[in-house]
């Protein structure tokens, strides 16, 4: 199998991420979506290692999962906190930076 | 002992300068008032002691001395040096700088014996700054230290004029000194750099070397000259910049006679008798520094004949003399200009403390309501009527010399214009300053004095509570209105502090007097430097008649006055009404301060509108307008920022689109 399909997987992922996070107003939908798009990102990555048969595409997506997890542990806990402050973690109802 | 005429020199030049030092830094003695005085007063008086000195020796040198230390020096080559130049000419100017400076020192401390403690220290700091000043700029070695003690001398005359600052006309005839003398200031800068353009140097020996042996090009010197012309009409009060000279008698009296009648004024007609080798290159120059002095003389003469105010008649006739001094120097006879210079200085200086002795025995500058004080003040009037013969260019007294001179010289130099006006001035001179000595010391007191003396005859008795009164004129006006009326019979000779200088310039007069009389015009390189004299004097003698015609017409002057004033054989009023324009005139000050305020406030003003309308409506106006613009696009712009996290993932998106795509279809 060629590097194309995993290509085209990759985008699908990450555009179905991208569509949910500008689409979604649950804020926790939207950390999903991000999910959905850095995971889009691993596979490009181990996609791409594979094809070059260089290891270090391999490690850097080991690195990826480290944050893409920390990064879901934070943007929690910030909508957690969100909610004890707001009420609500409907992103359309957050817009203390309008100009 | 020292006896280098340049290290004397040098030491009077920094006694002075010492004692402002002193009298700036510590504090308190300056507010101590009478110490600070006297301190200042004994530095002045050594300085005088080492200034005689040095002109004693100097006198003998053929060569000029130097003692210079090199200032601003640039890349290897000193620009000018700093020191004394010490010859004939500075030497005596040094003298003449000193002992009016000292005896007016001497004076003030009987003179101005009721200012405020503090004030009074601070008087004499500026004193002493004033004395270090004049020394620097009659020693200067070159153009460049002239003037920046030009400058200062100008400083200090601003200060001294306002002493009395928290009088508003004090306040306003100090700033309007400063503004003319400035005005002449600028082109005397100007000349000078002009002049180091051309040259390379600033220093006197080189530039007279290089005068003198014809390596200065003529072509273009003239605007020079001129420029340098222009810093000593401004500081020597020549018509049109003399309007500031008789505002300038706001200050004390001691300063009137020590800066603007002894030293100050003087500085412009020493500047170019210094530069005299320069301006004689330039003849098409020196004929209209000729008119201008004439008429100026003539002018400040007119002038001085309608004024009531004896200081005011007094600085009209140095404006006068000072013309004097500048014609001669037209007609190409620097010495005879500086001789008059010397002699002027020592009798105007008396004439001043005179005026001063009587106002502050009268309370009052006005000379109706002065009369008979002779008896009262006989050695004050005595000293005064020296200094007014001496004025009058009358034989045996110190004008008389110097004053010929200058007639001599100005018919000889092919001048009969200027000359017919100097000989109409030497009438007038006379006849103005008899009017004074009449009006003052001799006739009846005035009405309003002698109601007041009958009253008060016993009050005499109590004495010394009058100078204060009088004082209290000084300070404000108002107090004298009330209390001038007391005053005339109190009139009493002044304090030995204030006599004694007055007997020193009355005596030093006639002694200048005498020997020039009796030793004619040989006499006088004894005081300018006997090289200058003999060069000059040589080739021909003026005509025989011209004495005799210079002093009648200083009698007719006399008599004229003794006939209005004295006998009232000619009523004042009718003489008045036979000059009835040219008085009213007179009166207006021939509308020469109307006319500079009527630019002040036309043409400066209304360009300083105009100017002020473009800054405000159209500099200020394009910056606001684009701050507006600015504002108001922000304004526009902002919502776009929605604040909803989504839009900036749509506006993330959507700009990474657009770049893949341009990269595509462009690139």
């Amino acid at each position: 199998m060629g590097l194309q399909p995993y290509l085209l997987l990759s985008a699908t992922v990450f555009s179905i991420g991208l569509f949910g996070v500008m689409t979604r107003r649950n804020t926790i939908g939207i950390l999903l979506g991000i999910e959905l798009m850095m995971n889009a990102v691993n596979i490009n990555l181990v996609a791409f290692s594979r094809y070059t048969a260089a290891v270090s595409g391999m490690i850097f997506t080991v690195f990826t999962i480290c944050i893409t997890v920390t990064e879901a542990a934070l943007g929690l806990a910030i909508v957690i906190l969100l909610f004890r402050v707001r009420r609500t973690v409907m992103a359309d109802h957050l817009d203390l930076l309008k100009g | 002992m020292i006896s280098n005429p340049a290290t004397l020199a040098l030491a009077a030049w920094l006694l002075p300068a010492l004692s402002f030092l002193v009298l700036a830094i510590v504090y308190p003695l300056r507010r101590l008032g009478k110490p600070a005085a006297w301190f200042s007063t004994l530095c002045a008086a050594a300085a005088v002691i080492s200034a005689f000195l040095t002109w004693n020796t100097a006198s003998a040198a053929t060569e000029p001395l130097r003692l210079v230390w090199p200032w601003l020096p640039s890349g290897g080559v000193t620009i000018a040096d700093v020191g004394v130049l010490v010859d004939a000419q500075s030497s005596v100017m040094l003298c003449l700088v000193t002992l009016v400076s000292f005896l007016v020192q001497f004076y003030s401390l009987g003179y101005l014996h009721d200012e405020p403690a503090p004030s009074f220290g601070r008087y004499y700091a500026y004193q002493s700054l004033f004395a270090f000043s004049m020394i620097g700029l009659a020693l200067s070695p070159n153009l460049l230290q002239l003037f920046m003690c030009w400058e200062l001398v100008g400083l200090c005359s601003y200060l001294l004029i306002g002493y009395w600052y928290q009088r508003p006309s004090a306040a306003r005839a100090a700033v309007k000194a400063f503004w003319i003398t400035k005005a002449g200031d600028v082109g005397l800068l100007i000349g000078i750099v002009m002049l180091w353009r051309l040259t390379g140097t600033f220093d006197f020996e080189q530039l007279r070397m290089m005068a003198t042996s014809g390596a200065i090009p003529v072509a273009g010197l003239s605007i020079i000259t001129f420029a340098i012309y222009m810093g000593a009409m401004g500081k020597s009060a020549q018509f049109p910049f003399h309007v500031w000279l008789p505002d300038a008698m706001e200050g004390p009296t001691p300063v009137s006679a020590l800066i603007h009648a002894a030293t100050m004024v003087t500085a412009g007609v020493y500047l170019l008798v210094r530069t005299d080798w320069l301006f004689a290159l330039t003849p098409n120059v020196l004929t209209i520094v000729a008119w201008i002095g004439a008429f100026t003389a003539l002018l400040a003469a007119v002038l001085a004949c309608v004024q009531d105010d004896i200081k005011r008649v007094l600085a009209y006739s140095t404006v006068s003399q000072l013309g004097y001094m500048m014609t001669a120097i037209g007609a190409g006879v620097a010495p005879a200009g500086f001789l008059h210079l010397l002699t002027h200085g020592l009798f105007k200086a008396l004439l001043f403390l005179g005026a001063g002795a009587v106002i502050h025995a009268v309370g009052s500058n006005d000379l109706p309501r002065m009369g008979g004080l002779a008896r009262r003040m006989p050695q004050t009037a005595l000293l005064f009527i020296v200094g007014t013969l001496s004025l009058a260019g009358i034989p045996l007294f110190g004008g008389f010399l110097s004053k010929e001179e200058i007639l001599g010289a100005v018919w000889m130099g092919g001048l009969p214009g200027p000359f017919a006006l100097l000989m109409l001035v030497a009438f007038l001179t006379a006849f103005y300053m008899f009017r004074v000595v009449f009006l003052a010391f001799f006739g009846r007191p005035a009405p309003a004095a002698a109601v007041a003396h009958a009253g008060h005859a016993g009050a005499a008795a109590t004495g010394g509570a009058a100078p204060r009164v009088a004082h209290a004129h000084l300070h404000n006006e108002a107090v004298v209105e009330g209390a001038h009326v007391n005053e005339a019979p109190h009139a009493h000779e002044p304090p030995a502090t204030m006599l004694l200088p007055l007997w020193v310039l009355g005596l030093m007069t006639m002694a200048v007097g005498v020997y020039t009389t009796f030793g004619g015009a040989a006499t006088a390189g004894f005081f300018v430097g006997g090289e200058h004299v003999a060069a000059n004097a040589e080739p021909a003698l003026p005509p025989g008649w011209l004495t005799p015609a210079a002093v009648s017409a200083g009698i007719a002057g006399i008599l004229l006055a003794w006939l209005t004033y004295q006998t009232r054989t000619i009523s004042a009023t009718s003489l008045a009404a036979a000059f009835g324009p040219i008085r009213t005139a007179a009166i207006r000050k021939f509308w020469i301060d109307d006319l500079f305020e009527a630019i002040y406030g036309v043409i400066l003003l209304g360009f300083s509108r105009v100017v002020g309308w473009i800054d405000r409506y159209i500099v200020d106006g394009v910056l606001n307008l684009l701050s507006d613009w600015t504002v108001q696009a922000g304004d526009e712009l902002r919502g776009i920022q929605t604040g909803k996290p989504q839009d900036y993932v749509y506006g993330v998106a959507t700009g990474v689109l657009v770049l893949v795509l341009l990269m595509r279809l462009v690139f």
